[in-house]
């Protein structure tokens, strides 16, 4: 019988479920995340204001540059610090 | 071959003392020395091994079956006949090929052979034909090879399981076989479990034989692997930033070029449609890098691969500079290495755009020439200091070379071509919103980050075409930087 060898990595994981969206703001902490890209700020801005209007705790973050992947530092401080996270990914 | 060396798990019986002999019956000296070995049975101790006719020679009683090949493997037969002395089961002496006087004074039979000539040369073991030493050596060794095995039944198609797996950018791959990726192996003299590099954009760590397995699947000879390796190492180093460079929206495809002599010794194209289709080392060691990506790191399409469009480079892109006749030193010259060192340059780029011009004879039109169409990479008003790969041309060379202009003075020259004033191309001007910020306004800007032009000499001798491919709009330190490493052998 043929046999043919894995040309993959063997690691990938099983699908990983995402943990499930909470039902609701109050009480979390908010981390948003800006990549670098042009007038990412602007949106987080806009929504900044609309969250902190109901009382709901934000942090920003930043990444240095868009075409790399968050240093793994910048990922530990925004799980250590923050509940929740919204990335404006695009320009 | 390190990777298919036979193990030493004798099959010569334990005790034995006397004489091994290895034939075939397709063997014009084996069929000649028939009487040779009947005389010798009849005197000696001997065990005889046909390696394709169990009944050859027929004069001989108990002749083992050595179609399995298993004693030829383990010991090493690389002619037939081979006569071997054993003694308490170890191997003390060997002759390859009939030579009377040896036979003679290795049996202590001075007779032995008589009537027959002196000389006559053996033919090639069975061990040793085209495929088998690989064959042999996952069926009697102890394979190196650690990736998972994957069965392929009786009713499935191997082709079809490739496809089903997502091994495949679309097209067929050649099944990797044990058999095909020990010969790959036997490419470069690394080990097989050496870690090549954590491969974007799942950072898995990824061996040689990783490489191999890929590289057989994109049609790769074993003489490509090192070119391979080198590019599956570049695509890995931080500032090539390959996660990035997949991630992207824009076209931006790893694009290797080799310089030195690998590429001529290997069969590169770097002549005729060096861009094009049609030759196998240029197609299998830019798709085998693709693969890799896709295979080991995990990136495809649709997934971390976010391409809007995308490019048919993405397939694989993999061209050699014309380097023989050139004017100019080569690009890897350029970047610091020897022109004896062969190298592999990565560039993440886009397509491939044509700068025809036949009417230029003067080195100052045609570096303004140049200039026009460089000066729309990415946007014409985009002055943020991009990164373009341009390929000249021999009969744009021969422009260059007849005025004297070397590869210096020809930047120096294309520089100021590709300098403009900030007021030209910000916001707004030319009624295009796309443009430079205001701020600009009153600066010069040049077109090409420093160091991000780069410059090769390819093509057919015929044609005033020269070509600009696009660097990815994330260049530089905030995201890819090209990366030249050198090929080991």
């Amino acid at each position: 019988m043929m046999k043919l060898l894995d040309p993959t990595s063997e690691i990938q994981a099983a699908a990983r479920e995402a943990l499930p969206r909470p039902k609701s703001l109050a009480g979390k902490r908010v981390a948003m995340l800006d990549i670098s890209k042009p007038r990412g700020d602007v949106f987080l801005d806009r929504l900044e204001q609309r969250l902190r209007r109901l009382d709901i705790e934000t942090k920003r973050y930043q990444k240095p540059t868009f075409a790399r992947v968050a240093p793994d530092e910048l990922l530990q401080q925004i799980v250590s610090e923050c509940d929740v996270v919204i990335e404006a990914l695009a320009d | 071959m390190a990777a298919a060396a036979p193990n030493n798990k004798s099959v010569i019986p334990r005790e034995f003392s006397g004489f091994i002999a290895v034939v075939k019956q397709d063997c014009a000296t084996c069929r000649l020395i028939k009487g040779v070995l009947a005389e010798m049975a009849g005197e000696l101790d001997l065990l005889l091994y046909s390696q394709d006719d169990p009944q050859f020679p027929s004069s001989i009683a108990d002749v083992r079956d050595e179609r399995e090949l298993e004693l030829s493997y383990r010991h090493d037969i690389e002619i037939v006949p081979t006569l071997i002395r054993v003694e308490a089961g170890r191997e003390s002496q060997r002759l390859v090929g009939w030579q009377r006087d040896d036979w003679r004074r290795l049996t202590a039979m001075p007779a032995l052979g008589d009537g027959l000539p002196a000389f006559s040369p053996g033919c090639g073991s069975k061990s040793t034909e085209p495929g088998m030493p690989e064959k042999l050596a996952y069926t009697f060794g102890d394979s190196p090879l650690q990736a998972r095995r994957i069965a392929v039944s009786g009713q499935q198609d191997e082709h079809e399981l490739a496809f089903e797996r997502g091994w495949t950018d679309g097209l067929p791959v050649v099944p990797p076989t044990e058999a095909r990726v020990l010969r790959m192996l036997a490419g470069t003299p690394r080990s097989p479990a050496d870690i090549v590099g954590a491969i974007p954009p799942d950072n898995a760590p990824c061996t040689v034989e990783k490489v191999a397995i890929n590289a057989v699947m994109a049609g790769c000879k074993p003489e490509y692997l090192p070119v391979v390796l080198a590019a599956v190492e570049a695509a890995c180093r931080d500032e090539f930033c390959m996660h990035g460079v997949l991630a992207t929206t824009y076209f931006a495809a790893p694009i290797i070029i080799v310089n030195g002599p690998i590429s001529e010794r290997i069969g590169m194209n770097a002549s005729h449609n060096v861009l094009g289709q049609g030759n196998r080392a240029n197609a299998a060691i830019g798709r085998a890098l693709q693969l890799v990506i896709r295979n080991v790191g995990g990136g495809r399409p649709g997934g971390v691969d976010r391409a809007t469009l995308g490019q048919p480079g993405k397939l694989g892109f993999c061209f050699a500079e014309r380097e023989r006749d050139s004017y100019w030193e080569s690009l890897a010259v350029e970047r610091g290495f020897a022109p004896e060192e062969s190298t592999v340059t990565l560039f993440a780029g886009g397509g491939v755009h044509p700068i025809g011009d036949q009417a230029s004879r003067a080195p100052e039109s045609l570096t303004r020439s140049l200039a026009l169409s460089l000066r729309t990479v990415h946007h014409a008003k985009d002055y943020s200091g991009a990164d373009a790969l341009l390929v000249i041309s021999p009969e744009h060379m021969r422009v260059f070379r007849q005025a004297g202009w070397s590869k210096a003075r020809f930047r120096k020259e294309l520089e100021a071509q590709t300098t403009v004033d900030g007021r030209a191309v910000m916001r707004g001007a030319g009624g295009i919103a796309s443009g430079m910020p205001e701020r600009l306004a009153e600066a010069s800007l040049s077109k090409f980050r420093p160091g991000g032009l780069l410059i090769a000499h390819a093509g057919g001798g015929a044609g005033m075409w020269s070509a600009v491919i696009t660097g990815w709009a994330a260049n530089g330190p905030r995201g890819s930087v090209p990366v030249t490493v050198a090929i080991r052998i």
